[in-house]
């Protein structure tokens, strides 16, 4: 960051008077939109944490985001209405989940290890679907919380993810560039060496499994808040495969990858939806070409450029 | 019973297919399921024009597989070298680009693919127990299929140089086998299989965009459970995912019946159905972690 | 001062010519299903809502129209998006199109608090019938039960025993079991639930056969109807046991689908191709004419729910920011493809419930044939626990 601070505060402070701007303009409607950016680059970060940082490749990410967004709608449902508690309760919640998942997935290595995440993604899938009382496929509505400070509107969600989002970033700045973090990288870069040096490496992956899980809870979360539902396409496979995509497309392992990721598919995403109905032709060339082209992602490019 | 059999082996052609290409070229494939759509779209086609369902199915197997070697050559093979991630990301892609162009060129609403009119009758396999004469063909076609392709793995030497692809690329290149023209051949024959599958089983589903996902993750646990790159894995992981789902399905909610409303019932029963074939995965992995019958040693 | 004073009021005139020149156009918000399994029946009914729009000049209550449609997939997220899309992009001043129940139940709520009356056009759930009847919603087709209610009469007419019912377990399929049951009040071999959107039967027509009832009753909407009767035929089932449907699950699309099968099967429905009034004959004459098929019983729903937002814009005299008259015309009624239709408090239809059977016209065309009367001036269950008036 060093060389290029300036830039994030000046999103920052871009981000901080997106909102009276768009409702003068008649534009709410994009203050929606950046919600959702900002939700999903929360999410993607916390992917990009376990796959770009510590080289595990997840196929089952979105587990987390939904049980976190599942549990928000549930407490709603059961008459919990207080944000203190329904927080708190999300995040454990999937952070337990990601420590259970976790400990058993990380036995195993490659191919399996991205198979058997998405198995257990499956399961939790299913196992939500098959609630009726909690809306089964067609999700459930979530009514938003009450924080005793301030009422949610979309304005202030807007505000509160941005916060959330700001913090988490500079926790997971601190966090990669820490002795933690290194040790991580070390661990993607070469296990047996990192074992053999005296890492505990099942603990530490473990650990940044859990913290992942988390962050991408308090995401879910913010998502039943901003749509006011948890659906179980938040749980699906197609789900995890979205949050990877981001991740791969920002740039997987680059500080800023999660977050460009996501700005730049559901931006991509909502110009091609409004130009034609085959928007999804658009979104697969345009991440075919960045494959092909662009191996790094987004913040790749970048890097090459300052460099 | 049967269902469940008749399922697994078409799972088993899909699966066939994906391991043979994982397990050699070390790729992970997405659109291979992509593949299946297009071969059901175009046996839908093909059979509205010729009206001949057998004429049908054989046009399509072959244009599907000219599809496949042609995605092979022009785009796939520049991501052999490259990581898995890579792969996920392209053949996702292209999921996205194949299922919006058969979108285009053949609308959005669901293909209607009859069975021949000779097999959309019941057949007495039984006395007093009719099944229906088209999931006997197909079992049979699954089952000609499979012995021919384990014909073609064991028995020729295109067969002896994927199997030791399987085993240790490097080794086999060096010996002088043609790898390029083996891979876009094997990606043809894939594709082949696919098409065998999609034009078999789009009369009993619907030939509809977004057909190829929810089986494409089927097959991959397929191929996980009976070990990446053995073709005799993929039949028996295929077998148990097919049987296990069917089974599931009909007897979970009998079973659950018993003891709660039919509505509880059928909410658990087809959820519990899918999470045990998950499981199982989970059970195999643990304490098999290649697979059951692992082809690299 | 003085200039500033003239040129306000030479603003304002021309302001005012112009609003008189160019009335507001009213916007449509039209959600559907259109691809997918459950396609058929979206389009249909866009068809239907489309065509009555071009009959009446592009207007509806006198003020140009304009149709915003957009493709749920038949997925509750992308139907919120589509909706919130409408809602606070578009601006629009109705909404209607959706077919599933659970997607409407997905986004109803969303749709009222923004005081957008919604017009259903397919999707009935019983949710929006009683208690939690809504001010801003109407359903211009029927309550989910009520097909099924007639058909469970008939067959308790008809004094079967033993009779098996299936449907996919989701709102409406569950109000159509509960509706046939209603009314049916013989043994029930078993009760199934389905997956939605789920395309093998396999397992469910081996439930039938070890069941051995004396009928099948099932609801399966879209290309789920296809599939089963094609798979019961298949199975040898249809000549054994006979199969009872809604005519949902026996209308045009279904009938061009299976086929010869079809020939025999009784099913109940609101509409039928042959209803005696000038707007049924009108609709059937130009929807062959316009799309070159048989209507369905969706495409006449579309086609019902333009004319009924038509007789309300013209009652508030377009002005639709008048809500409460607005309702008011709309509980009023209108003239209908079944006629004049009114409404209950809960906004459901007041109508007739006929007997059709699928047979095969002298020219060699398999259609539905009127049948009989089963239910006269019909309402649903749950109008009785609704607060509204």
């Amino acid at each position: 960051m060093p060389r290029n601070w300036p830039i994030p505060l000046v999103l920052l402070g871009l981000l901080l008077v997106f909102p009276p701007i768009a409702s003068a303009t008649g534009l709410e409607f994009y203050t929606g939109l950046v919600t959702k950016i900002m939700i999903f680059a929360l999410a993607a970060s916390s992917l990009n944490l376990i796959l770009g940082y510590g080289g595990m490749v997840s196929f089952g990410h979105a587990a987390y985001f939904g049980v976190g967004a599942y549990a928000a709608a549930i407490l709603a449902r059961e008459g919990v209405s207080s944000a203190w508690v329904i927080w708190p309760v999300a995040m454990v919640l999937s952070g337990l989940l990601a420590f259970l998942i976790g400990a058993i997935c990380l036995r195993t290595r490659g191919v399996y290890f991205i198979m058997i995440t998405l198995a257990f993604a499956q399961m939790i899938y299913f196992l939500v679907v098959s609630f009726k009382q909690y809306g089964g496929e067609d999700g459930l509505r979530a009514r938003r919380p009450d924080f005793g400070l301030f009422e949610l509107s979309d304005t202030t969600l807007y505000y509160l993810t941005l916060a959330v989002l700001t913090a988490v970033l500079y926790a997971l700045y601190r966090l990669v560039n820490s002795r933690f973090g290194r040790v991580l990288q070390a661990i993607r870069e070469n296990e047996s060496r990192a074992a053999t040096i005296g890492y505990p490496v099942y603990q530490f992956q473990l650990a940044a499994f859990v913290i992942a899980g988390v962050l991408a809870g308090l995401a879910g979360v913010l998502m039943a808040h901003y749509t006011q539902y948890a659906s179980p396409n938040l749980l699906a496979w197609q789900q995890s495969g979205h949050l990877m995509m981001m991740v791969i497309l920002g740039g997987v392992g680059q500080f800023w990858g999660g977050v460009l990721g996501a700005a730049t598919l559901l931006i991509v995403e909502e110009i091609l939806q409004d130009l034609t109905i085959y928007w999804q032709l658009g979104v697969g060339l345009i991440l075919l070409l960045i494959v092909l082209f662009a191996p790094m992602g987004i913040a790749g490019l970048f890097g090459r450029r300052a460099r | 019973m049967l269902n469940g059999v008749q399922f697994g082996l078409m799972l088993f052609l899909l699966a066939a297919g994906l391991t043979l290409v994982f397990g050699i070229m070390d790729m992970i494939n997405l659109a291979h399921g992509s593949l299946y759509m297009i071969g059901a779209y175009l046996t839908a086609t093909f059979v509205g024009i010729t009206g001949v369902f057998w004429l049908g199915v054989l046009l399509a197997v072959v244009g599907t597989a000219l599809i496949g070697m042609l995605l092979e050559f022009s785009i796939l093979r520049q991501l052999y070298r490259r990581d898995h991630l890579s792969q996920v990301l392209a053949t996702f892609a292209l999921i996205l680009i194949i299922n919006e162009v058969v979108r285009i060129i053949w609308g959005s609403q669901p293909l209607l693919l009859s069975a021949p009119e000779g097999l959309s009758g019941p057949i007495e396999i039984l006395p007093g127990l009719n099944y229906s004469a088209f999931r006997l063909t197909i079992i049979g076609v699954g089952l000609v299929v499979a012995m021919g392709l384990f014909l073609l793995v064991n028995n020729t030497r295109v067969g002896m140089w994927l199997r030791a692809g399987a085993s240790n690329r490097e080794m086999a290149q060096a010996m002088g086998v043609p790898i390029k023209p083996l891979f876009t051949l094997l990606f043809g024959v894939g594709a082949a299989l696919c098409a065998i599958a999609g034009a078999f089983l789009g009369p009993i589903l619907a030939v509809q965009v977004g057909m190829g996902e929810s089986i494409l993750i089927l097959a991959f646990v397929v191929i996980v459970i009976g070990g990446i790159g053995s073709v005799k894995g993929a039949l028996v992981g295929a077998l148990l995912v097919g049987i296990v789902d069917t089974a599931g399905r009909a007897f979970l909610p009998l079973l659950l019946s018993q003891v709660a409303s039919p509505e509880v019932a059928s909410n658990l029963g087809p959820a519990l159905a899918s999470i045990l074939i998950y499981l199982l995965m989970a059970v195999v992995l643990f304490f098999k972690p290649q697979g059951l019958f692992p082809a690299r040693t | 001062m003085k200039r500033i004073l003239w040129l306000m009021v030479l603003l304002g005139l021309a302001g005012f010519s112009l609003s008189l020149a160019q009335p507001r156009t009213v916007k449509i918000g039209f959600v559907s299903t259109l691809s997918g399994g459950g396609a058929a029946l979206g389009i249909d009914a866009r068809d239907g809502f489309n065509l009555a729009v071009r009959l009446l000049n592009n207007q509806l209550g006198g003020l140009p129209v304009e149709v915003i449609v957009a493709d749920d997939q038949q997925n509750p997220d992308v139907a919120r998006q589509a909706v919130d899309r409408m809602l606070k992009r578009e601006r629009v001043d109705f909404m209607t199109g959706i077919i599933f129940s659970n997607i409407l139940l997905a986004v109803g709520d969303a749709i009222f608090e923004e005081k957008i009356h919604y017009i259903s056009l397919n999707a009935g759930p019983s949710e929006y019938a009683g208690e939690r009847c809504n001010p801003y919603f109407f359903n211009v087709a029927w309550q989910n039960d009520n097909l099924h209610e007639a058909m469970g009469q008939y067959v308790n007419t008809r004094r079967f025993e033993n009779v098996f019912i299936l449907a996919p377990n989701y709102p409406a399929g569950r109000d159509a079991l509960t509706g046939f049951k209603r009314f049916y009040k013989g043994k029930i071999a078993a009760e199934v639930y389905n997956r939605l959107n789920q395309l093998d039967f396999s397992a469910e027509i081996a439930q039938i056969r070890a069941a051995k009832p004396k009928a099948v009753y099932t609801f399966q909407p879209g290309a789920m109807g296809v599939n089963f009767i094609k798979q019961y035929a298949e199975a040898g089932l249809l000549r054994e046991i006979p199969l009872f449907l809604p005519g949902f699950s026996a209308d045009a699309d279904v009938i061009r689908a299976v086929g010869r099968p079809m020939v025999g099967i009784y099913n109940s429905s609101h509409w039928a191709l042959e209803l005696n009034n000038p707007v049924n004959q009108r609709f059937v004459e130009e929807f062959r004419k316009a799309y070159n098929r048989t209507p369905t019983l969706y495409a006449s729903q579309g086609y019902d729910a333009a004319l009924m937002l038509d007789a309300a814009i013209r009652a508030v005299g377009g002005d639709v920011s008048r809500k409460d008259d607005l309702r008011k015309a709309f509980l009023a009624g209108f003239n209908s493809t079944r006629g004049p239709l009114k409404f209950n408090p809960n906004g459901y239809p007041i109508q007739n419930y006929y007997l059709r059977q699928v047979v095969q016209a002298p020219n060699g065309e398999i259609i539905n044939r009127l049948a009989g009367n089963i239910f006269s001036n019909h309402s649903d269950a749950y109008v009785s626990q609704c607060k509204l008036k």
